[in-house]
């Protein structure tokens, strides 16, 4: 339960400081995503430019500046709440873990914040001053910051998953023993390279739907085609690696380490050889079995152990205290992962051979879908996010700490609610800001950023 | 090796105020020295490409202080929990209002955003003051290490005080003045003609007022902890502190009468930073003094991460500073200079 049946709805201190980390998560997750994928077809575009001599693709380049300074900002003012929450809502997690996650969270400071943010001054404000290689390696100086950024969250959020290179002190307090053994956690290599892969499909959607909808709406059609080229080359690379190689090794190493969770999301309550694979379906706690089930026999089995016959262990190898929860979330969360993540290799498979054909940019039953499925992919990278999460439950720290031990017992419930709803306040109105801003740049177009920058 | 990590987090959180200290600085001042829009133009540019970096030791000071301290970052973002989701707040309202101000070119879009930019920079400036304070004055710890402060109680200095009390808001009045005179002395250095001769005239005219309230919160300090100058006892060089912070006072007055803005600016930077340096003197080793009961003080030997952990992260830390630094000249010399409207495409 997520809640003690003695407190009524929204009372109870735990569920709330829960709530409110997972919603402030969510919220600024929307934005880093696409900072560090758009980062990186960023310097694709500027490197094309540099090569080709094509100043389309620095227009091209300028355009997808504008909506990545505006998504910047919104990723940094509200990753700062990030930080803090450690100490504001999870004191008691942060008392005992400091002295191993402590180092990676001040190593995204030293080492990535700094980076990013001089370079990014650079790279918006400084293309008149610089030299076009210059002005090339501070896009590529922000790509670098951004996913070191990520790095450091991603080991931070692994050691959570699977700790590693730590020991306990007296206190009961642990303390790293190897610093590269934090580093190189290999559920960090695994979870990272999966993470960066999904950042890259945000990026790649969203600037080939931009590209979609000037094609279809016949405006920019040079620039539009650059968008839709980059963003269909990209998504089609990074949609595979998503399901082949990382997600794979992801998952296999998931149910070697958090077999619990993986027979939790996958729906599977009793033990068995030659488990089938849900594919849809609703999970029911109390009896124990999936209604409505669509699945494929022996699958999982296979997935996992490469053999149908493998058995795979279900829920009832573990004790109801240490099943997540909830669990229907985790079991809709990783089917909504999974199935978006399945649509989206064929839609790019299906868009990348009709480019290499030469059609399509004519062929608007593709185009529709590349414009209109943008969002999806902040779906499953939220919903990847919250397989992880609430796959972890009901530990904090794996087999460490539990999340019913982590929270700030001196904030009250009340506090925190005041909190949480300012924050939802305050994050309503950014989402207006945000909207307006990337609404008018879209419709103004890169044809209009590039009179602009030549006037100014 | 306390020793060390105490100095280090000082030392960031010192120049976290300092740097961003300027840009909150003509945040407080966006009003009252701007008169047409060219020149709240010029303002929010001479801040642009920098802020974000200068806000940056924030962020790296405070991860720095949950590495080297677990302890105290647990007790001390929990237990003043109200005020620093308002900070959190106060920063996103301001990055808000300073990179999208331009965007729209409205008159109403900008007077909002400009109304936002002035009102958080205040607010943040008095919230830094008054948390500096309520280190300085202690707080409520209890013996499992936790505390709770309500945003205010009878506004009293008390065994159970509340963020706001009159001492902390003393804290907060001098850190408003400061860095309003601090974003006055940068203005001067990065403005030129009528912006820049209201810059320097803001600076002599209130000056005294920061004399006077820094007088004054030294000799408050002295009455709510009478423990505050121990360790000036122990070692009497650390008197030099204080004379530093009343010379680098003069120096500010001095050179902004001289129109050396540099050197005034300068002096104002040493200002800060001996203010800091005072403070933290005075508070070795503890990290966060109880207000009733000594020895539930948290302190560096009690709050301090395992050694292996320390140690390995001086090197990573040293290492990181020097690429901090680089970065830092890069982009300060690349923008050095008065700020003009002129080139560069920055506003849109």
């Amino acid at each position: 339960m997520m809640w003690s049946s003695d407190k009524s709805f929204l009372m109870d201190a735990l569920l709330l400081h829960r709530l409110h980390f997972a919603f402030t998560v969510i919220y600024h997750y929307l934005f880093p995503q696409l900072t560090m994928g758009l980062a990186l077809l960023i310097v694709v575009l500027k490197t094309v430019a540099l090569v080709r001599h094509n100043e389309r693709y620095n227009e091209a380049a300028r355009f997808w500046a504008k909506i990545f300074a505006i998504n910047f900002l919104i990723g940094v003012v509200t990753g700062i709440p990030m930080e803090f929450q450690f100490g504001t809502n999870w004191a008691q997690f942060s008392r005992f873990t400091g002295g191993v996650i402590g180092q990676p969270l001040a190593m995204e400071g030293v080492f990535s914040f700094f980076l990013e943010s001089a370079f990014l001054g650079l790279f918006l404000f400084g293309e008149k001053r610089l030299s076009p290689w210059a002005h090339w390696a501070s896009a590529f100086l922000v790509f670098v910051g951004s996913w070191i950024s990520g790095f450091f969250i991603i080991v931070t959020n692994a050691w959570m998953q699977h700790p590693v290179a730590y020991k306990v002190l007296p206190n009961g307090s642990f303390e790293v023993t190897s610093f590269w053994g934090l580093l190189m956690n290999p559920w960090a290599l695994l979870q990272y390279a999966h993470n960066m892969s999904g950042a890259v499909i945000t990026g790649a959607f969203v600037m080939s739907a931009v590209g979609a909808f000037y094609i279809l709406e016949k405006r920019f059609d040079e620039h539009a085609r650059i968008f839709v080229r980059v963003g269909v080359i990209a998504g089609v690379i990074s949609c595979a690696t998503q399901i082949f190689p990382t997600g794979d090794l992801h998952g296999r190493y998931m149910a070697k380490h958090q077999p619990a969770a993986v027979a939790a999301m996958e729906g599977l309550f009793s033990s068995q050889a030659g488990a089938p694979i849900v594919l849809m379906g609703q999970p029911d706690e109390t009896t124990q079995s999936i209604d409505n089930p669509i699945a494929v026999n022996d699958m999982l089995s296979f997935l996992i152990y490469g053999t149908t016959r493998a058995e795979v262990k279900g829920l009832d190898q573990f004790p109801r205290d240490q099943w997540p929860s909830p669990l229907p979330l985790l079991f809709y969360s990783y089917h909504i992962m999974a199935g978006l993540g399945t649509y989206f290799v064929l839609l790019m498979l299906v868009a990348v051979f009709l480019l290499w054909r030469g059609k399509l940019f004519d062929t608007r039953w593709v185009l529709w879908p590349l414009f209109l499925s943008f969002p999806l992919p902040y779906i499953a990278n939220t919903a990847g996010w919250m397989t992880a999460e609430i796959g972890r439950q009901p530990w904090l720290v794996y087999g460490l700490i539990r999340t019913s031990d982590g929270y700030s017992k001196n904030v009250s419930a009340g506090n925190t609610l005041f909190t949480l709803l300012g924050f939802m306040g305050m994050y309503t109105l950014l989402s207006i800001l945000f909207i307006l801003l990337v609404y008018r740049t879209v419709s103004e177009g890169p044809s209009a950023s590039a009179k602009q920058r030549s006037a100014s | 090796m306390g020793f060390i990590w105490f100095w280090i987090v000082a030392v960031m959180l010192a120049a976290y105020v300092v740097l961003d200290g300027f840009d909150l600085g003509v945040g407080i001042l966006h009003p009252l020295l701007a008169r047409s829009e060219s020149d709240r133009q010029i303002m929010l540019r001479s801040i642009g490409p920098v802020w974000d970096g200068n806000e940056v030791w924030l962020l790296a000071g405070g991860g720095t202080l949950y590495f080297a301290f677990p302890a105290l970052y647990a007790a001390a973002f929990s237990g003043f929990y109200l005020a620093l989701m308002i900070v959190l707040w106060l920063l996103i309202m301001r990055g808000a209002s300073v990179e999208l101000r331009m965007h729209i070119d409205d008159p109403l879009w900008r007077s909002f955003f400009d109304g936002l930019f002035f009102l958080s920079s205040s607010l943040l400036a008095v919230f830094f003051g008054a948390a500096l304070a309520n280190v300085i004055r202690g707080v409520p710890l209890r013996a499992d290490g936790y505390f709770f402060l309500p945003l205010w109680t009878n506004w009293r200095v008390g065994p159970q005080p509340g963020i706001l009390d009159w001492y902390t808001v003393i804290g907060g009045v001098v850190a408003l003045v400061a860095l309003a005179i601090h974003g006055g002395l940068y203005l001067a250095v990065k403005t030129e003609g009528d912006l820049q001769d209201r810059a320097r005239t803001f600076v002599r005219r209130s000056w005294a007022v920061l004399f006077a309230i820094t007088i004054v919160s030294l000799v408050a300090t002295i009455a709510v902890r009478s423990d505050a100058l121990a360790n000036y006892s122990a070692f009497p060089l650390a008197y030099a502190i204080p004379i530093v912070v009343i010379g680098s006072l003069g120096g500010m007055l001095y050179f902004c009468r001289g129109k050396t803005d540099r050197r005034a600016f300068a002096s104002s930077c040493i200002y800060l930073s001996t203010m800091l340096v005072g403070a933290a003197i005075s508070l070795y080793p503890r990290l966060l003094p109880s207000s009733s009961d000594a020895s539930l003080d948290i302190t560096v030997q009690n709050a301090l991460s395992g050694p292996y952990a320390m140690r390995v992260g001086l090197i990573w830390w040293a290492f990181g500073m020097i690429l901090a630094l680089v970065y830092f000249v890069v982009i300060y010399r690349m923008f050095r200079g008065k700020v003009t409207l002129e080139g560069d495409g920055y506003g849109h």
